[in-house]
């Protein structure tokens, strides 16, 4: 069961990663992008927040394996065998993705005007300005949303227990069923989910006060 | 977009550290990582033990392959064959006629009848008439759930399960009447301690060749007939030289070969 | 007299132009090339064998959609209550209820209540005995009842903002009218905090949907498991699931507009 823990976080972990990414691609196309681009991404984030992540976790893992290897077939690569993990990661990410497009574009628009206008007067960069002025300033909006996002994406390996990956949830159940303890073995993973959402909580909380270091407290955070 | 492609795809390899180039030796035998025993069971660590995992190991070795265990749930297993996750079966899959239009098969390593165990204390059979009005419990796209609804869908209310052990566990809770399934596997689950109290076996079900097919054999993509003739060489090597014996007799005291 | 068009037809045209850009309705005609090639080009014979099943499976998704969220809801307003106004023993139990569902997976909180209630069964022969046995042993009490808590909890943690959010001199006011107390909740209390709480009501609904194809793992026969039979039948991998995926968008579609509809017949405005 430690080792479906730890699978488990690696999941979440990756898929966060690669989901954050997506999203702060996803929130500058959708901001500052042209208008095709802008429709598409609509599109995207329209369809994985409303096709349950069940669905889309079946359809890209059987699919989407599937795609990548003859596409690598057609331009003339050796297939290659994605395994579980890295298959769950992108899965997951693809979906967190989409959320953190959303939770990334609403931080970005909170961010005041005026200070992106003196960036761009004072002659930076548009890296230069993501990296030293966009970013740092939205950070304190975001977070309330990334955390949630974060808890979701631990939960959602649960899913993946479905396509038979050794998380937690499948290590639970292959335990339980050898074991005949369902009750007990499956009470024992809830407070290891629970336990890994508390700690998680008490970390996002400092990463919060760190992040708003220097601004004017803001009354209530998100949700 | 080249560009973009590049990128993606490099992106791809960099945190895809996991993906391995498939070589020529390499075989990837699918199975779903349930406890299906004696065939397959997992220990404490998680370690897939059984007759068939002794099989596949046997198998794997008469024919010289680098044999890779990739667990896939059992509905995913031919999906997974036809894209190429895994390149044979070897879950206990019987041969069936609907299969064979997917995919094929080896030579049969194994044949048992079909049985169905129900609680104890009621007398029934395993004809319609007995199984009339109750809750039929069978594990997912199996030849028993497609015989149950063949022989059974005007007698019995039947529900489909994910796992066997999932059905042997709502049999046992009483949300199920009876469970149909092979009986080598439903004969270990009344071995069990919680098979022991609650049930016993009521009979076997009458035979249909069409459905119910010849066996269980490893099943591979259809063009891959190379495999086959390798698999179909090392089934009958360990028939001969004695090895399919010696580790049938560590888990039965009958061969289970059939006839 | 000139004839003037009604000005909410020129409102439409105008925002349907502004909607309907080149680049769009190339978009579109891509998306319907798409759609056609897809429903030429892919297998769905299996269809009319099926569909009589798959309107069943819809049925109970919807079903169990509705039954859960009305539940749900219902218990939220309690928990959100009593978080947000209710004495220490009433408010730590619900944030803890709160938290520990929140903070698990609904698959483990489903697997539990089913195989795991299921498997102590056994031990109490005075269960099977009981006149509640005949729904125990189904699958859908199980269903029903986690998706309720799972909605409970996402929802009184809403509600319990949402109360909390009441400005407080509305309460004392009519408190100074003489209303009892129980007729300030009824009347101003709970409709306002409902409003409060409306808009983040329809995506929990979402979310809620997005949950249910879970009780497929428990046996319940619900659209999502109608496709996995196609699947497992018929070996066809595709397209039962993109099938899936445009139901499920267009019941996506609909729970939207019909909150949509709802938000705007409410009279008063929420600060």
């Amino acid at each position: 069961m430690l080792r479906g823990l730890f699978n488990s976080v690696q999941i979440a972990v990756g898929a966060f990663g690669i989901g954050l990414l997506i999203g702060t691609g996803g929130a500058y196309g959708k901001l500052y992008g042209g208008p095709v681009m802008r429709d598409l991404l609509e599109v995207y984030t329209t369809i994985v927040r409303a096709v349950p992540e069940l669905v889309l976790i079946l359809l890209l893992y059987f699919a989407g394996t599937d795609l990548i290897n003859r596409v690598l077939e057609a331009m003339g690569y050796a297939r290659i065998d994605v395994n579980g993990l890295v298959a769950g990661i992108w899965v997951l990410a693809f979906v967190q993705g989409a959320y953190a497009t959303e939770v990334i574009r609403g931080a970005i628009l909170s961010v005041p005007q005026g200070q992106i206008e003196a960036a761009r007067a004072y002659g930076m960069s548009p890296g230069m300005m993501l990296r030293r002025i966009t970013l740092p300033a939205m950070l304190p909006f975001a977070i309330p949303g990334l955390a949630n996002l974060w808890l979701i994406a631990t939960k959602d390996t649960a899913l993946l227990a479905i396509v038979g990956f050794n998380e937690l949830t499948q290590e639970t159940r292959t335990a339980a069923g050898q074991t005949k303890a369902y009750f007990t073995f499956f009470m024992a993973a809830g407070a290891l989910y629970l336990a890994l959402t508390l700690v998680s909580n008490v970390i996002i909380a400092r990463i919060e006060r760190w992040s708003r270091r220097g601004t004017p407290s803001v009354a209530g955070g998100g949700r | 977009m080249q560009n973009i492609l590049k990128a993606a795809a490099a992106a791809l390899i960099l945190t895809a550290s996991g993906i391995s180039f498939a070589n020529a030796e390499e075989v990837k035998i699918g199975f779903s990582p349930e406890a299906y025993p004696p065939f397959y069971s997992a220990d404490a660590s998680g370690n897939w033990t059984g007759w068939e995992v002794d099989i596949v190991n046997a198998i794997c070795e008469e024919a010289k392959f680098d044999c890779v265990m990739t667990p896939i749930p059992w509905d995913g297993l031919i999906p997974g064959l036809t894209t190429k996750k895994i390149d044979a079966i070897m879950n206990s899959m019987s041969i069936t006629a609907e299969r064979e239009k997917t995919i094929a098969f080896s030579n049969k390593y194994y044949n048992t009848p079909t049985a169905i165990v129900g609680p104890k204390g009621e007398s029934f059979g395993a004809t319609p008439e007995d199984l009339k009005g109750k809750i039929l419990g069978v594990q997912v796209s199996t030849v028993h759930s497609a015989y149950a609804k063949k022989h059974f869908t005007d007698a019995a209310e039947i529900k489909e399960y994910q796992t066997q052990d999932e059905a042997n566990q709502d049999l046992a809770a009483g949300r199920i009447d009876a469970t149909q399934a092979d009986s080598i596997a439903l004969d270990a689950f009344l071995q069990s301690d919680q098979g022991k109290e609650c049930c016993d076996l009521k009979g076997y079900v009458a035979e249909d060749l069409e459905i119910l097919g010849p066996g269980v054999g490893a099943g591979v993509r259809k063009e891959d007939t190379e495999l086959k003739e390798k698999i179909n060489a090392a089934i009958k090597a360990i028939r001969d030289n004695g090895k399919y014996d010696e580790i049938t007799k560590k888990y039965f005291d009958f061969d289970i070969y059939g006839s | 007299m000139s004839v003037q068009p009604a000005p909410g037809i020129v409102d439409a045209t105008a925002r349907a132009s502004l909607w309907l850009q080149p680049h769009r309705i190339i978009l579109i005609a891509v998306a319907l090339a798409l759609f056609a090639a897809a429903a030429f080009f892919m297998r769905w014979d299996w269809i009319p064998q099926y569909y009589d099943l798959a309107l069943q499976g819809l049925w109970r998704t919807i079903w169990i959609l509705v039954v859960t969220v009305i539940l749900g809801f219902m218990l939220a307003v309690p928990l959100g209550l009593a978080q947000a106004a209710g004495p220490r023993w009433l408010a730590w139990p619900a944030q803890a209820f709160c938290t520990v569902i929140r903070g698990t997976p609904l698959l483990l909180q489903l697997w539990l209540l089913y195989y795991g209630l299921g498997s102590l069964f056994p031990q109490f022969p005075w269960i099977r005995q009981s006149e509640l046995w005949p729904y125990l042993r189904q699958a859908w009490p199980y269903a029903v009842l986690s998706l309720t808590i799972s909605y409970a909890a996402y929802e009184g943690e809403v509600m319990r903002g949402a109360f909390a959010g009441v400005p407080r001199g509305q309460l004392e006011a009519a408190r100074a009218y003489g209303m009892s107390r129980w007729k300030v909740f009824r009347r101003i209390w709970m409709p306002q905090a409902f409003f409060r709480a409306l808009p983040t009501l329809a995506g929990e609904t979402v979310l809620q949907l997005k949950a249910t194809p879970l009780v497929a793992t428990i046996t319940v026969v619900d659209i999502y498991a109608v496709a996995s039979r196609v699947r497992q039948d018929t070996f066809i991998v595709y397209e039962p699931l993109l099938l899936l995926a445009l139901i499920y968008l267009i019941i996506t579609g609909i729970i939207v507009f019909a909150f949509k509809k709802i938000e705007a017949r409410i009279p008063v405005r929420v600060a």
